[in-house]
């Protein structure tokens, strides 16, 4: 006996609704296949991470056995307890904390000011200084960097920390054509009535900025903060020649291997350096920064908007 | 579980005082240093600058000599707050990055090193350092595997940036978790730890190494195209990390787009192919420029182990008279130079060319 299938007008209208939806986008199929182009560019996004994850906690066995990829057959937790060692943690994690946020508050600090003076007023060649301040995010450091080196051995702050905090403060750190954008984008969008009326009531330009303007600018404030304690972080190129070898945790992971010998010295029993243990070192390094970013992904995704490049 | 809780966070308390008394000490030492001892003379010396018999104000005007009168306008007194303001920037800009942007290019025409009781000793050699990056084995190639590089890499960037900013932008459940994904590289991509994954061969999509159809292509084309080619395709993933920014700027540009207009146009009949090309593209067109400009930078300074820029740190860091292989410090001031001026080229021809497309759909 054969059953004949037939659908009712009804059922396949409802069928068809179901997958291909009252104008397609808000149908099945639409969706199924946007989410699964989202989750597999997100694996491909997530990959490296994922991979130094499961490989930091793999043993030598497991990282030379083709047959294990995924999950491991034994949690090695001692590559992060030696990786741990190897970079100097605690230390090493409150030097380069106090080092990063000395440079990104003096580089935001600075940012407030100078976006300040290029938004509130005009004067001449404005333009000119405005442009090459712009231009200064497309100059590559080392360009600069033969003659700033000089400039630093002459000023004998090479090797320490103000080579890096004087042109932080002068609107020159990584970046800072950025965070004055960042800056220069809010500040126009003040209203001009509320310090022209300050201004009337006899406020100086200064008492303006510190008592008005600087309230209402606390967002960009974190916004820009945040930016350049994350880009100060990561930057290690700058930072390695101007400051030191190792100052930040970034620096402590390039030496990685040099310090690795010199703590596991070889030739004493299981003290080789193994992939899984450099890969607990890269975890270590940018957890701190994962965790700022868990907890302020809403500011570092909406800062786009606030630079002002997508036009009011 | 709140006694787990308590002791978290007072080893977070314990870690993090430290930090801040540090940090609160240090700018407290700055700032009292400024209160106490700078302003006071600051103010005393503001005051003689402007109460003196040379310069006088008050009343809206400036008294120079005690005689020459001059009436202080708005438009005067914002212009003097307005260098005031960035009197920060300016003399930063000088000391920072013109003058060193100068002095730079002055020695990429001379010999120059190091030299502990003399400074930087100079020879003039006109344009040999640029002539001999031309000639040297090492570099050209680095160049040309550059330039090949970002040639290839910016479109794939772009179009990849396009694409996940539209399927972001479609309703979707979780978006923000989505945008914070595709930002993520943002925030961890340092030199030591791309270094690292760049080592370990974790950079790559997974299976596409062996893939044969890569292999006929690769085999089939010139080397000058087949190289950087295979190099994109060895670092896919970390090309697609660059997106991270564009993204963001293109969901920005894709919200400001009217919906009515979509709305309008499918009326019309059009199909979502059209609309895509017709009101999605040209109106996110604009942000095309920025977008160009951010990958290109942040793909070039990038510092690879080896690469040009590690090579500019080797050449003034090991560079002496008596060295055969590296030149010292005019040798790098000429490299840095190629580099920014083919930069700055490559960001050209790039948005001239949106440009161009650009004009054709408007």
């Amino acid at each position: 006996m054969t059953t004949k299938w037939t659908l009712s007008p009804e059922r396949k209208a409802k069928i068809q609704r179901f997958f291909l939806g009252k104008t397609f986008t808000d149908g099945f199929l639409y969706r199924f296949v946007i989410y699964t182009l989202l989750l597999s560019f997100s694996y491909i996004y997530l990959y490296p991470l994922l991979f130094m994850f499961i490989n930091s906690l793999k043993s030598v066995d497991d990282l030379i056995n083709p047959g294990v990829q995924w999950i491991p057959t034994t949690l090695v937790w001692e590559n992060y307890t030696r990786a741990f060692q190897v970079l100097n943690l605690p230390n090493s994690l409150v030097d380069s904390t106090v080092y990063v946020l000395k440079v990104s508050i003096a580089v935001t600090l600075s940012s407030a000011l100078i976006g300040y003076g290029f938004a509130r007023f005009e004067f001449p060649f404005k333009k000119m200084f405005f442009a090459f301040m712009l231009a200064t995010f497309i100059l590559p450091s080392q360009v600069t960097l033969v003659a700033n080196m000089l400039i630093f051995r002459n000023l004998n702050i090479i090797s320490t920390e103000w080579s890096m905090l004087l042109p932080a403060m002068s609107g020159q750190g990584i970046n800072a054509a950025i965070y004055i954008l960042i800056f220069y984008t809010f500040y126009r969008t003040i209203p001009g009535i509320l310090i022209e009326s300050a201004e009337v009531d006899g406020a100086t330009q200064f008492r303006i900025f510190r008592t008005i303007v600087l309230p209402l600018a606390i967002p960009s404030f974190v916004i820009v903060f945040l930016f350049s304690f994350v880009w100060y972080w990561n930057e290690s190129y700058i930072t390695g020649l101007y400051v030191g070898a190792r100052v930040t945790l970034p620096l402590w992971l390039q030496a990685f291997r040099a310090s690795y010998e010199t703590i596991f010295p070889p030739g004493t029993p299981g003290a080789e350096l193994n992939e899984a243990i450099l890969l607990a070192g890269n975890i270590l390094t940018i957890l701190p920064l994962l965790l700022i970013y868990f907890f302020g992904q809403r500011l570092f995704t909406q800062s786009i908007d606030r630079t002002g490049i997508t036009g009011e | 579980m709140k006694k787990t809780w308590n002791a978290f966070v007072t080893t977070v308390v314990k870690f993090t005082r430290p930090v801040l008394q540090k940090i609160g000490a240090f700018f407290g030492r700055i700032a009292t240093f400024l209160s106490e001892k700078v302003a006071p003379i600051l103010r005393r010396l503001g005051h003689g600058l402007t109460h003196n018999a040379i310069l006088r104000t008050g009343n809206n005007q400036l008294i120079l000599f005690s005689f020459l009168k001059i009436h202080v306008t708005r438009k005067m007194r914002h212009a003097i707050y307005g260098y005031l303001f960035i009197s920060l920037w300016l003399v930063g800009f000088t000391i920072f990055t013109f003058y060193p942007l100068l002095y730079s290019l002055y020695l990429s025409f001379h010999e120059a090193y190091y030299n502990l009781e003399q400074g930087v000793i100079t020879t003039f050699i006109g344009f040999d350092n640029y002539i001999n990056i031309f000639r040297s084995s090492i570099l050209l190639p680095l160049f040309s595997s550059y330039l090949g590089r970002i040639i290839i890499a910016v479109p794939i960037i772009l179009v990849f940036s396009v694409v996940i900013a539209m399927l972001v932008n479609t309703p979707i459940k979780g978006k923000g978790a989505w945008r914070s994904i595709f930002f993520l590289p943002v925030i961890i991509s340092t030199g030591p730890v791309l270094n690292e994954l760049n080592a370990q061969n974790a950079i790559t999509l997974p299976n596409i190494q062996e893939s044969p159809v890569i292999d006929y292509v690769v085999n089939n084309l010139p080397d000058l195209v087949a190289d950087p080619l295979l190099l994109v395709i060895n670092s896919m993933l970390l090309i697609l990390w660059y997106a991270g920014i564009p993204i963001l700027i293109f969901l920005a540009g894709l919200q400001k787009i009217d919906p009515s207009l979509y709305e309008a146009a499918s009326m019309d009949g059009a199909s979502p192919w059209m609309r895509f090309w017709k009101i999605t593209l040209p109106s996110i067109m604009p942000f095309m420029g920025i977008s160009i400009v951010y990958v290109v930078v942040s793909m070039s300074l990038y510092v690879e182990a080896g690469g040009i820029l590690d090579l500019v740190r080797t050449h003034i860091l090991v560079g002496a008279p008596d060295s055969a292989f590296w030149f010292g410090y005019g040798y790098a001031a000429a490299i840095a130079w190629v580099y920014f001026l083919l930069m700055v080229i490559l960001i050209l021809i790039f948005t001239a060319l949106t440009r161009e497309r650009r004009r054709k759909h408007a």
